[in-house]
């Protein structure tokens, strides 16, 4: 049976080429979704990826939350359809209420782009199951708006739970609460990181291909489902 | 609002007009006035000062630039689709892909407002890109700042960096390399050279025509406003004062704002419109706006054409046709075409909420008549105005004190001669600004976006793959040594040359093709115009001998702190082509298990010019290594057979800070220890600091050694054992010197730039 995963295109969507190479890397077909069209095409989960949606005006994600594909990923995800969101994605899926928290500057107040250790600290999500709990991986960080904020009572509740899914090693790069690079909705099947999976599928074009896990984990699910 | 039509110009030849202001000489406003056998409009006068200016019309470098073309052998010429003369020039790299690049600079906007000069630097390189058809693959970027330690370079620096990072980034253009260098004569005048490189099917090169009577001219983009209108606001002043009911327009700043969003969303749009095949001709609109795009549209195709002012959509009130030609508002493309497309080019322009209006057409005849609610206000031949401006000779002269500076060598600087001396030596090379890391600057950079970076800083060269099937990809680095320039810019501008093509050889890729970025002083200098006419000789000569054609480029003049003129700095980038990505070299060592480290090239006692006469001594003087460019293409073709047949685990071009500084970057990169063995014959000082060229350290497997080291002697390139690898230490060990921890080499190395700006 053939996964369809599709991957949505905002105008100023960068990493759209990005993230559909990484799901055909792991065997799934990629489908295009159009931000202005709210049809899912019938796919079993939804890539929001990375870049400037709107040129990220107003606020990181603000503009793209209401774009009318939002809507049926907000409806889709609240049946339980397995969806991830990379850097902007996951400034998106803050903002759609889908995960909680918000993004703000880097603590350094600059853009920063470095190869980053990463943490696996659940690995029973749609998105990490294929990794080993404490695992530690090597992938891109880049973004200028990847400080991971919440209140007390959400980051308690986010721990408490074990919904940080993946966490900085080392210095953290940009003021994280609690170095929380990226978390989980309650039931599992909504994650969103702020390093890109997507740019390290290949030890050509990457630091590693310890990105690839993310995706083959929702082939996993998919398919098992 | 009076306009000035030319029904009104016509009656009214004496009028007084602010051409000098406008930059306009008298003989050149004469001749305008010749061309069109009546005063010019405001409109026209406003056209004519910008297309005629130094940035725009290339008069005082023209006659050079001529010479490119004339030198072109048919070696050079046979993978060239597009040269000179063209947005960017366009190499064959075979399997029917063709690959579009060029430098071009944004020094003096960088000056003013630094992060939007760099910003709008990188969307005008990158809009030339588009107008050829290509798709944008990556960008670079070379800059120049002065002293790295002055408080105006914490200002200039930081906004540079950001706007060159906030704009890429944001295109989703990885940043794949460039250079920073640092020296006082920059400090007033900063160099901000962006390059940009595309990529498209060769079938579906676009060159920028008018082609076709009753073909449709059609704007699209950004809104059109008062922002970088610069010396025409002379115009508005003077003659429309009191036009807006007695209170002062609003001035805008002279450096354009840019806004990527709509530049990424244009490039889409613009790759779309192009997929649907619907575009005759295309042409950005950068420095000169609309006055540029028209006239080089009309004077490229066939026809005349119409062009209806009131149509452009603006953003401002008020705008008069002098200030809507001369606009520099970013973001905005002119295509021509065919009426019955003009319905699907809207269509796709709305997919994108791109707005787009027709706002002319391609006439019969050869006149460019510009109307403004059905007066004519412009009416020209549209040659004069894109390419029949004025050329000057201007006078060259060997500046005086020439003989003073080369005979003031580095021969009498005192040279550490102890092992401690030595040791520290490379630890203070190493963190001298010019050479230490350049991470704080390209970690702001997104180097990942659209997958296909196979190499980016801190390799020599940036390498992308264009083909997922086959892995076909190119690579580009961009040089050059203002130092040596100075003392010799006919052998400055080689070396650069051979530095750019050494960055590209080394990453395993074949050098195809040169764009080169001048950056000089004020052509009205003789002294200027005699380094420039040298370097743009040595250029032309030492292309011919490697065999690579220049296909474009960019002259930049009157830069300058205060009266004191620039080092001559010809940034030279060089393209190769990789059949095949996966054999790419890398600089770091340590990849493989038991490498061996070999010296290649002859190593002499340079010092002029050097970082490190520059660096520990303050000096510039004497004369520059020595420039042996067959040795260049020897090197070259031992690098690409080296890779081909898996001989090669890493190679590093030796450059600024000689062995020295190319062993520590190497270690650190690869994050490995290495022992090196200096030769006898030869002070210690000279093999580890000289910068001679045409040199590379490789580190080969060992199983591969006598292999790698019996090509080179065959193919009679000197080589030298230098040293192993040793994956279990963790410091650089200089044999008969000392040893330096890599730790204590990584904070000196990595901590310069973060301690200066951060």
């Amino acid at each position: 049976m053939s996964v369809r995963v599709g991957v949505i295109t905002f105008p100023g969507t960068l990493d759209d080429v990005d993230a559909a190479r990484a799901a055909r890397y792991a065997e799934a077909e990629a489908v295009p979704l159009w931000h202005g069209d709210p049809d899912l095409k019938g796919v079993d989960a939804v890539i929001v990826p990375g870049g400037f949606s709107y040129g990220d005006y107003l606020r990181c994600g603000a503009i793209a939350r209401f774009a009318p594909v939002m809507d049926s990923v907000i409806e889709a995800a609240g049946k339980g359809m397995p969806v991830l969101g990379i850097c902007n994605g996951f400034q998106i899926l803050c903002e759609a209420g889908l995960l909680p928290g918000a993004l703000i500057r880097n603590s350094g107040l600059h853009f920063v782009c470095k190869d980053q250790w990463l943490k696996v600290e659940n690995n029973t999500t749609a998105w990490s199951s294929r990794y080993e709990l404490g695992a530690e991986i090597l992938v891109p960080l880049k973004s200028g708006e990847g400080g991971y904020q919440a209140t007390q009572s959400t980051v308690d509740e986010l721990e408490g739970e074990g919904r940080v899914v993946f966490r900085y090693v080392g210095d953290n790069p940009n003021g994280s609460r609690d170095g929380i690079a990226g978390v989980t909705s309650a039931n599992g099947r909504v994650v969103g990181l702020m390093p890109h999976p997507e740019h390290a599928i290949d030890a050509l074009t990457g630091p590693t291909d310890d990105g690839l896990g993310m995706f083959l984990s929702l082939m996993d699910e998919v398919v098992n489902a | 609002m009076t306009i000035d039509t030319v029904k009104h110009a016509e009656t009214t030849p004496d009028q007084e007009q602010p051409f000098r202001e406008l930059g306009l000489k008298d003989d050149e406003y004469a001749r305008i006035r010749e061309i069109l056998g009546r005063r010019p409009t405001d409109a026209e006068l406003a056209m004519y000062s910008i297309m005629w200016s130094e940035h725009c019309s290339y008069k005082s470098s023209k006659v050079f630039l001529r010479k490119f073309d004339e030198s072109l052998t048919d070696e050079m010429r046979s993978k060239m689709l597009a040269g000179i003369g063209e947005n960017a020039g366009v190499v064959d790299i075979g399997d029917g892909w063709a690959i579009t690049f060029k430098v071009e600079s944004h020094n003096h906007p960088s000056y003013v407002e630094p992060y939007q000069g760099a910003a709008t630097g990188v969307g005008g390189i990158v809009r030339d890109i588009i107008a050829m058809g290509a798709r944008p693959l990556a960008v670079m970027d070379s800059l120049r700042f002065g002293k790295a330690d002055a408080p105006d370079t914490r200002r200039v620096l930081p906004g540079v960096v950001a706007g060159v990072g906030g704009y890429g980034n944001c295109l989703g253009l990885p940043n794949i390399g460039g250079e920073v260098v640092f020296d006082e004569s920059y400090a007033g005048n900063p160099l901000v050279n962006a390059l940009c490189v595309g990529v498209l099917r060769t079938e579906d090169l676009h060159l920028a025509h008018a082609s076709g009577a009753g073909n449709k001219i059609i704007l699209f983009g950004a809104r059109t406003g008062l922002d970088g209108i610069g010396g025409v606001s002379v115009l508005a002043s003077d003659t429309f004062a009191g036009d807006d009911g007695g209170g002062k327009r609003k001035k805008l700043p002279a450096v354009q704002v840019g806004d990527p969003f709509t530049e990424k969303v244009l490039i889409e749009c613009c790759l779309e419109l192009f997929q649907e095949g619907i575009v005759v001709g295309i042409q950005d609109l950068g420095g000169a706006g609309l006055s540029c795009a028209t006239s080089e549209l009309a004077s490229a195709g066939d026809g005349g054409m119409h062009v209806y002012l009131e149509r452009v959509p603006l953003r401002a009130t008020g705008m008069t046709p002098a200030e809507i030609l001369s606009s520099e508002s970013q973001e905005r493309m002119c295509a021509v075409v065919a009426p019955e497309n003009v319905d699907a080019f809207m269509a796709v322009c709305g997919k994108w909420d791109v707005i787009a209006s027709e706002i002319g057409e391609v006439t019969e005849g050869e006149r460019l008549v510009i109307t403004w609610n059905d007066e004519v206000v412009v009416d020209v031949p549209p040659r004069t105005v894109a390419h029949e401006g004025p050329v000057y000779n201007r006078p060259i002269e060997r500046p005086a004190d020439q003989d003073a500076l080369v005979a003031n060598g580095p021969e009498s600087l005192a040279r550490p001669t102890e092992p401690a001396d030595v040791l520290k030596t490379v630890l203070t090379m190493a963190a001298s600004p010019n050479l230490s890391s350049r991470r704080w600057v390209t970690q702001q950079y997104d180097r990942y976006v659209r997958g296909g970076t196979v190499l980016a800083q801190p390799s020599d060269a940036g390498m992308i793959r264009i083909d997922e099937e086959t892995n076909r990809g190119i690579a580009l680095a961009t040089d050059c040594n203002g130092r040596f320039t100075k003392l010799d810019p006919y052998a400055g501008a080689q070396l650069a040359l051979a530095e750019a093509y050494r960055n590209v050889s080394v990453s395993g890729a074949t050098p195809i093709a040169v764009s080169d970025c001048l950056n000089f002083g004020s052509p009205e200098d003789p002294a200027v115009m005699w380094q420039f006419e040298r370097a743009i000789q040595g250029i032309i000569d030492g292309c011919r001998e490697l065999g690579i054609p220049v296909t474009g480029g960019n002259v930049s003049f009157y830069n300058q702190t205060g009266s004191t003129a620039i080092l001559p700095t010809p940034v030279i980038g060089v393209l190769g082509v990789i059949d095949d990505v996966r054999r790419r070299i890398p600089t770091g060592i340590g990849a493989e298990a038991g490498e061996t480290l070999l010296l290649l090239g002859d190593t002499r006692d340079e010092f002029g010019g050097s970082e490190w006469a520059h660096h520990v001594h303050g000096h510039l003087g004497g004369v520059p290594p020595k420039v042996d460019l067959a040795r260049e293409r020897l090197l070259g073709e031992v690098l690409l057979a080296g890779s081909r047949d898996g001989m090669v685990s890493a190679a590093h071009d030796l450059s600024d800070g000689g062995l020295a500084q190319a062993l520590v970057e190497a270690c650190l990169i690869g994050e490995t220890g290495a022992r090196v063995f200096l030769d006898s014959e030869q002070d210690a000082f000279t093999q580890l600091f000289s910068e001679s060229a045409g040199r590379v350290l490789v580190a080969v497997p060992r199983s591969e050694e006598l292999r790698f080291t019996d090509m080179c002697t065959a193919r009679q390139l000197p080589w030298r054992k230098v040293g192993v690898v040793d994956p279990e230490s963790e410091s650089l060990e200089f044999q008969d010197l000392g040893q330096l921890p890599l730790g204590e080499l990584r904070a000196a190395w990595e901590g310069t730039l973060p301690a200066l700006f951060d």
